[in-house]
């Protein structure tokens, strides 16, 4: 790498340094936005005992699906799971762990994680089971929890484009829990559709800035719907 | 008789506002995007990331990257506005958008919802729930009355666990639509013929009924 250009040669360099045990920060909804091609490396290289921060777990056979077959996540923080067969097996029988964690304190954890905020008062999740064990404190009369946020060893990201500096931008709702994950990762690797030539992209337009990325990649997506709902022309 | 799914919708829709951000829920929430009064513009948030989302796509407009909160392909409305989930939730959180509409296992006189986890069966998540009804001031609960076995889901004390604490003060059943204050239930109206009687029967909690309880027209 020189300089900032974030540009790495291939998906192996891009994980390059993941190692068994590390814990994962994912961006993307369902399959929605989702770093696919990342998670086939991370299938590729086997690494084991993963834990994976990501609002979902993909489906059977793709997206982050795809690490169950060789049972290589040992715990998952989503907020919501279960589109998923082989999850549904290994968390009955007890080979996979989950932290199930509301959709927006998901997002503030990260968000917080990459914002050098250890943690965080919310109402989300007071007197409910989310709450028990947690820090509880009132500010004007109502009652709040203690969330801790999060970092990932790495973070897998998927963007629209990039320029070499790492500048990004996404698309539509594949938005989601990118910029998040982008700032949550000790080591930030994003894949993207097109890589622009720099000045392309309107600074003011940028969802991310380059600062949070430290390798990026091109790569061809299958974005796979999950419900395909339509209305007759 | 009963509401219908669809009639709950209908009975709902009636609360909206012009100029509402309004959050539907998954299933019978979700319809009453079809029952927007004439001459009203509510906008719609969903929390994967959408202000402004609008119909499903035609086969032609279909985009792997326009999806809802039910991972469904939708297109976004004009005026609409796409972010981060983080974005999303400091929206919700922060008690920004006017109306929450979502579906619960149970109720209570004390407001508490539970609406995402039977202890025993297989745990999917809460998924942005928590989130909504800690955030929304302005939430109704949708339900049937009573589940299949005729056992009340309007309680004293929810029995199961919470998704949020005091938090809810409207429900639309099939049978009634009830408002929840100082620790009581209080019954509104009540479906196009069912019986007050029957209604009594059926919820669990405190249920304080007025004189004339007007009957809901569709």
């Amino acid at each position: 790498m020189a300089g900032f250009n974030k540009v790495v040669g291939s998906y192996s360099e891009a994980m390059d340094g993941l190692e068994d045990g590390m814990t994962i920060v994912a961006g993307g909804f369902g399959l929605c936005g989702i770093p696919e091609n990342l998670i086939v490396e991370i299938k590729r290289k086997g690494c084991r005992d993963l834990t994976i921060v990501s609002n979902n777990c993909g489906v059977d056979g793709f997206g982050l699906g795809l690490l169950l077959e060789d049972r290589q996540i040992k715990k998952m923080v989503s907020s919501y799971v279960g589109e998923n067969k082989m999850f549904e097996e290994q968390l009955l029988a007890g080979e996979l762990e989950v932290e199930l964690t509301p959709q927006g304190t998901l997002a503030e954890k990260m968000r917080a994680g990459g914002a050098g905020i250890p943690a965080f008062y919310t109402a989300t999740g007071y007197g409910t089971p989310i709450g028990e064990g947690k820090e509880v404190r009132e500010f004007n009369g109502r009652q709040y929890i203690l969330e801790e946020s999060i970092t990932g060893d790495f973070a897998i990201v998927k963007a629209w484009k990039a320029d070499r500096y790492g500048n990004l931008v996404f698309r539509h709702t594949a938005q989601n829990f990118n910029p998040m994950a982008a700032t949550a990762g000790k080591i930030t690797v994003v894949e993207v559709e097109e890589i622009v030539e720099p000045g392309t992209l309107d600074p003011a337009h940028i969802h991310t800035p380059g600062i949070y990325v430290d390798r990026l990649i091109q790569g061809t997506f299958e974005k796979r719907i999950e419900q395909r709902t339509v209305r007759k022309a | 008789m009963a509401l219908t799914r669809e009639q709950m919708a209908q009975r709902v829709a009636r609360e909206l506002q012009d100029g509402y951000y309004v959050n539907l829920g998954i299933g019978i929430p979700t319809l009453v995007a079809n029952y927007v009064p004439k001459g009203i513009e509510v906008m719609l948030q969903s929390e994967n990331g959408l202000l402004g989302m609008g119909p499903f796509p035609t086969e032609d407009e279909i985009d792997a990257d326009m999806i809802n909160a039910g991972k469904q392909t939708v297109t976004a409305a004009k005026g609409a506005s796409i972010f981060s989930s983080a974005e999303s939730f400091a929206m919700i959180r922060g008690g920004h958008v006017d109306l929450t509409v979502l579906g619960a296992f149970e109720v209570d006189i004390a407001g508490n919802i539970a609406s995402w986890m039977v202890p025993g069966k297989l745990i999917k998540g809460m998924g942005g729930a928590m989130d909504l009804v800690a955030g929304a001031d302005n939430i109704i609960v949708t339900m049937t009355h009573a589940s299949k076995h005729g056992e009340s889901k309007l309680l004293t004390q929810c029995s199961l666990p919470l998704t949020g604490a005091g938090c809810i003060k409207k429900v639309v059943t099939d049978l009634a639509y009830i408002e929840i204050s100082d620790n009581k239930f209080w019954l509104k109206e009540r479906a196009p013929g069912v019986s007050v009687d029957e209604i009594i029967k059926l919820t669990a909690g405190e249920l304080v009924v007025p004189e004339v309880v007007p009957e809901m027209s569709f």
